[in-house]
């Protein structure tokens, strides 16, 4: 066990001040964990001072106040997700936790550019396997990750997206081990949710600790629409002067349509479905009440095989037939581009270190997590005789299903989960469990240490831009690991400080994104 | 602005219309029959008016009471045109656009559907029924106005008009065909006390009352239907309604008042002049029936002709099909 808080429990001469912190502060322990605001001795991490002083000075009832404002604003403004499973139109709010989760300038510079590395890496990746697989041919990865991926679309061999870039937006889950060293968990290619919850946030964030957020130079999120919009119009085709941009849902009883429709209001476009789009003279329009109007670029949060009957799967009706046969001839653009799954399916992430050192030359700055590979042999027997002390992974899962997590589960459930491995080698990853960190949470009006991760969002247009923040995903449930949503989990807001004068001069900067359409 | 957007949008707000006017419909009835000293009471002739009498028989068997009849038209979620029923079409309709309407719409729509959902577990509607439709009424009025002073009245709002009026105006002269058919049953009684105060309960459903007084003074039946179906200021009267609408279509579609280039616009117009130009007692010499009956026709004609013109355009006949065009 870690020693008390010393700077919160004081020395003995506890003063008045001492008094109040102990209300908030002083039950908390950090346990075994790496906690994201203390240090192992107990004292806050530097950044997060000013917060820690805030907190200290609310009554515990304050802060419980300030958490059902947030939970009321959440509700009465409708940010909801549907979830599957339960009667259609079941609509809740994902539940969000008041204390934020803090990442120091020196910290960030490293992730952005870990994250800019990985995604330009992935995107050559993608593209090279799609034409002519120069990869596999010199053997730096084996042939099977791509026979075998479920992601791999054979519509889109030859396939030339416009500016040559097929992962336009990626969230990447992040997790910080007990060793201090943040992770590369997985790679979301696939049109990843999740950012309206980083945008709202912290708008609630702002209403409820503005003093905090002056002190502690918190470097903002609220452009990422704007960046998005660029993003969309520089993929348009040439020629299109003021490019239209739509965002393409699956419909109202999709699990995040409160996103799609937030986006699309923040970004000021069309919020369309399938049944708005039609493909003739070799274009895609929609359907308006003044007739029919041009479509330059999809932001499309349909999955590629509902996207086009025609070319993917056909009892799909959410998709638009004939999209691809325009996106081929180059009169539309799509984000992110359809095939990108190749990438982000969990056996190729294990070649990711790989992936990186054949297409940049570069050591990888963002390390994965040591992952054993169930389709080669040394890999699955490690993984067999380890499975207690494994976490093991579907390759094409996500969500958190398809899971075992080894030292919370039961000889039983090893016996029964190693019988899946067997049966299908190439479908499993193992990898040692994470102890992942934590950060306060307020759980029945007392602060504990809860898991977290963090997704941050990357747009690959012009340049590949990293938005300062993310979703910092919590797992409520107390010594759970699961952070997904559907699992129990929660969000927290993120703040990535500027931290000292010259990093505050950058973030007020000019933005990686030009303004005003940047088409080069 | 998209064609699905457009046509929830215009729905939305002719379900709330239709949910209110059902409230009316019953609540008509019930003073109808509160006021009426006989005994065989008069409810199968308001299923027949919805027009969904065949629905009703299949479920509800011959016999209409006053219970099975408000169930049916109130709280039956199988109906699709009950109270309820058209209240949580119109709340699916507004959440498909809620980037478009203002969050006040989104948010007294949401809490009246959820008032209906309450009454229909509770009971309360048939305790206290006509508290019931008044609130439902009411809630339907406050919907209306949270729209005009929250929303820019623009294209969206328009087709918001447009969609209410047209329900509005369709329901009005079905109001007026309830007492059609109770006619029908005591045609001996034309003229006589009873007959006023059906008539009078008629007024008071379309809120007409006291307006019909200020403007007619005595209770006569002529003067009823040319009021409720011919006035060109009463706000529930078809012709009032019918101008609106049309006034709505032409602001729509950008096409001035008077030309008609497009069916649905044609469609109103002529309905439009017809009301302006129609004498009530040549209405009533060829029958009440027959003339509401052609009316509601036309309607639905008009209402096909937006739908085709607004809703789903169809593709041009010259332009290339996605499949050839690949190849």
């Amino acid at each position: 066990m870690l020693p008390a808080l010393e700077l919160l429990e004081g020395t003995g001469n506890a003063g008045k001040d001492r008094a109040k912190i102990a209300m908030n502060l002083s039950g908390y322990e950090i346990g075994n964990f790496f906690d994201e605001m203390f240090e192992e001795d107990g004292r806050p991490r530097a950044a997060v001072r000013p917060l820690v002083r805030k907190i200290e000075s609310l009554s515990a009832g304050e802060l419980a106040s300030r958490q059902q404002a947030a939970d009321r604003a959440l509700v009465q403004g409708g940010i909801t997700f549907n979830v599957y499973g339960e009667s259609a139109g079941v609509e809740k709010t994902l539940p969000f936790d008041l204390i934020p989760r803090m990442v120091t300038a020196r910290e960030w510079e490293r992730l952005e550019k870990g994250l800019k590395q990985r995604i330009q890496a992935l995107n050559l990746f993608i593209d090279d396997i799609y034409h002519q697989q120069r990869i596999i041919k010199d053997r730096a990865v084996p042939p099977e990750i791509v026979s075998s991926s479920k992601g791999f679309r054979s519509q889109c061999v030859g396939l030339h997206p416009p500016r040559g870039i097929w992962c336009h937006i990626t969230g990447t889950d992040l997790v910080r081990h007990s060793d201090g060293q943040i992770y590369v968990l997985e790679d979301n290619l696939r049109c990843p949710s999740g950012v309206s919850y980083v945008l709202e946030n912290r708008r609630l964030m702002k209403s409820l600790f503005p003093e905090v957020f002056d002190a502690s130079k918190v470097r903002p999120v609220s452009n990422y629409p704007i960046a998005l919009r660029d993003m969309l119009e520089y993929l348009a085709p040439e020629g299109s002067a003021s490019p239209r941009v739509v965002l393409l849902t699956p419909g109202v009883y999709n699990s995040a349509y409160f996103e799609h429709s937030f986006l699309a209001q923040q970004m000021g476009v069309e919020l369309v479905e399938g049944s708005d789009l039609v493909v003739f003279d070799g274009q895609v329009w929609m359907r308006t009440t003044k007739g029919f109007e041009r479509v330059d670029v999809i932001y499309r949060r349909v999955d590629d095989d509902f996207l086009d009957p025609e070319a993917f799967r056909a009892d799909s009706m959410l998709g638009v037939p004939g999209l691809m046969e325009v996106y081929k001839s180059g009169n539309v653009a799509l984000a992110n581009a359809p095939g990108t799954g190749v990438a982000d399916d969990k056996v190729v992430y294990a070649y990711v270190p790989r992936i990186i050192k054949y297409y940049l030359g570069e050591e990888i700055i963002l390390p994965n997590v040591p992952t054993y590979i169930c389709a080669e042999s040394e890999g699955l027997s490690y993984a067999l005789e380890h499975l207690p002390e494994l976490v093991v992974k579907a390759a094409n899962e996500s969500g958190g299903y398809g899971m075992l997590v080894g030292p919370h589960s039961t000889a039983a459930e090893c016996a029964e989960f190693a019988k899946k491995i067997k049966a299908d080698p190439r479908n499993y990853i193992a990898q040692p469990t994470l102890s992942l960190s934590r950060v306060p949470t307020l759980v029945n009006g007392l602060l504990e240490g809860r898991h977290v991760d963090l997704r941050p969002y990357i747009l690959y247009g012009k340049d590949i831009f990293v938005l300062p923040g993310g979703l910092t995903r919590v797992a409520l449930k107390k010594g759970s690991l699961v952070v997904n949503s559907s699992q129990g989990g929660g969000t927290k807001d993120t703040w990535v400080l500027a931290e000292d004068a010259w990093a505050a001069e950058q973030s007020r900067g000019p933005s990686p994104i030009p303004a005003g359409g940047g088409r080069g | 602005m998209l064609s699905r957007v457009a046509d929830s949008i215009y729905w939305m707000s002719r379900y709330v219309e239709r949910a209110e006017n059902v409230a009316r419909f019953v609540d008509v009835n019930l003073n109808l029959m509160l006021d009426s000293p006989r005994t065989d009471q008069q409810w199968q002739p308001l299923v027949n008016t919805t027009g969904d009498h065949a629905d009703f028989a299949s479920r509800y068997g011959a016999v209409a009471s006053a219970e099975n009849v408000i169930q049916f038209l109130t709280f039956d979620r199988q109906n699709p045109n009950s109270i309820i029923s058209c209240l949580r079409a119109a709340r699916e309709n507004a959440r498909s656009v809620r980037e478009i309407i203002s969050s006040e719409m989104w948010l007294h729509l949401n809490t009246f559907y959820l008032m209906v959902n309450s009454a229909a577990s509770s009971g309360k509607g048939f305790e206290y029924p006509h508290n019931f439709f008044s609130d439902v009424k009411l809630a339907s009025h406050l919907f209306t106005g949270v729209t005009d002073a929250t929303m820019t009245h623009g294209e969206a709002w328009h087709f918001c008009r447009l969609g209410r009026k047209l329900e509005r105006a369709d329901k009005t002269s079905r109001i007026l065909d309830v007492k059609y058919f109770i006619l029908l049953r005591s045609a001996a009684e034309v003229g006589t006390l009873d007959d006023d105060v059906q008539w009078a309960a008629v007024l008071r459903s379309a809120s007409a009352f006291e307006m019909y007084r200020k403007r007619q003074g005595r209770i006569s039946p002529t003067s009823i239907v040319e009021f409720l179906l011919l006035d060109a200021e009463f706000p529930r009267a078809v012709r009032f309604c019918l101008n609106s609408a049309r006034d709505s279509l032409h602001a729509i579609s950008g096409t001035p008042v008077g030309l008609h280039r497009k069916p649905a616009e044609k469609l109103l117009g002529e309905i439009c002049a017809e009301l302006a130009h129609a004498r009530v007692e040549e209405i009533i010499q060829g029958g009440l029936h027959e003339y509401l009956d052609a009316l509601q026709t036309n309607l639905n004609r008009a209402s096909t002709g937006i739908y085709e013109r607004f809703f789903a355009p169809r593709v041009p006949e010259s332009a290339q099909p996605a499949k050839e065009k690949g190849q």
